[in-house]
């Protein structure tokens, strides 16, 4: 193959994964908490997508679409959340959702 | 010639998925935000396609770029003003754990990597020119990957459900909407409104802001 090898495709899945993960952790505005998790989505996908290339097989395709499928439906639970905590006049603020803390 | 063309093209899809990676993380605003990871997308397709995945970049383009950020911009939307994140900071503690907690999630990866991979992941197979089509793929989804599959749609069908049951009014929610514009307050038994500490955020900040 012509061009970077795959570990240069794992090196940035890597580097994607990190930066979502930092951003969940750090953000608390839910609606960038869940852009920050498509970010964690992105990377995982470059990887299978990689290693699916390395393998010449097209498992990783299949599993890429899975994820796709449970990453828009995650998007459907989490957005219908923030719009019923809007609705409610909750803040948009997940350091101060603590009604559950035990 | 065509090597120097590919390692430029990866160049610059890498720097633009990791930079507006970056970007969605780090801007307050989260429209700007999910204008970047619009971009990220168009970015990750760009190296799908490297990868000789046609397929998964077009669906790539198509459902994630095309639908769900759709989805995302019109509840910003609907949110207004009040989605912006308040300008308080994050404790210093938190921000320290946070980046000691990516650090060691970074080089755990890059180990694992180095360690399993080694020197062994620079050749990959040869694949033939229909590597990647969606008769391929499709063909792989009603065979090996079938109860993967079916479980997919039910997950997408659980979805959907759950979201008209959470995007519907609910009796005790429009009990409180109308006492709320009522100028009441709002009734006790109201089992959704929030801690009883919390102020009220909507209604009040957009009322100031006009």
């Amino acid at each position: 193959m012509m061009g970077p090898s795959i570990t240069a495709y794992l090196i940035l899945a890597a580097a994607l994964f990190t930066t979502g993960a930092v951003g969940v952790l750090v953000r608390r505005s839910p609606l960038i908490i869940l852009l920050s998790l498509e970010i964690m989505l992105n990377g995982a996908n470059l990887a299978l997508i990689a290693f699916s290339r390395y393998h010449g097989e097209l498992d990783g395709h299949d599993c890429q679409g899975e994820d796709l499928a449970v990453a828009a439906s995650e998007v459907v639970v989490g957005l219908g959340l923030i719009v019923a905590m809007s609705r409610r006049r909750l803040d948009l603020d997940v350091d101060r959702l603590t009604t559950l803390r035990g | 010639m065509g090597d120097v063309l590919v390692w430029t093209v990866w160049g610059a899809a890498a720097f633009a998925c990791l930079g507006s990676g970056i970007a969605v993380v780090t801007f307050r605003n989260p429209f700007f935000s999910a204008l970047a990871l619009i971009g990220n997308l168009g970015a990750l397709a760009v190296l799908f396609l490297l990868l000789s995945a046609e397929f998964v970049a077009a669906a790539q383009v198509l459902i994630y770029a095309g639908a769900v950020m759709v989805m995302f911009l019109f509840v910003i939307a609907y949110l207004g003003g009040s989605a912006t994140e308040p300008p308080t900071r994050v404790s210093s503690w938190q921000g320290f754990a946070a980046a000691a907690a990516g650090t060691a999630l970074l080089v755990e990866i890059l180990l694992a990597i180095g360690l399993k991979g080694g020197g062994r992941l620079a050749d990959e197979a040869d694949v033939a020119q229909s590597f990647g089509s969606p008769a391929g793929i499709g063909r792989l989804f009603l065979t090996d990957h079938l109860l993967a599959f079916e479980i997919t749609s039910i997950v997408l069908l659980v979805a959907a459900i759950g979201g008209v049951i959470l995007g519907s009014h609910s009796r005790a929610e429009r009990r409180a909407s109308r006492t709320a514009t009522g100028g009441g307050p709002q009734t006790p038994d109201d089992s959704w409104s929030g801690p009883s500490g919390t102020v009220p955020a909507g209604l009040p900040e957009e009322a100031s802001a006009q």
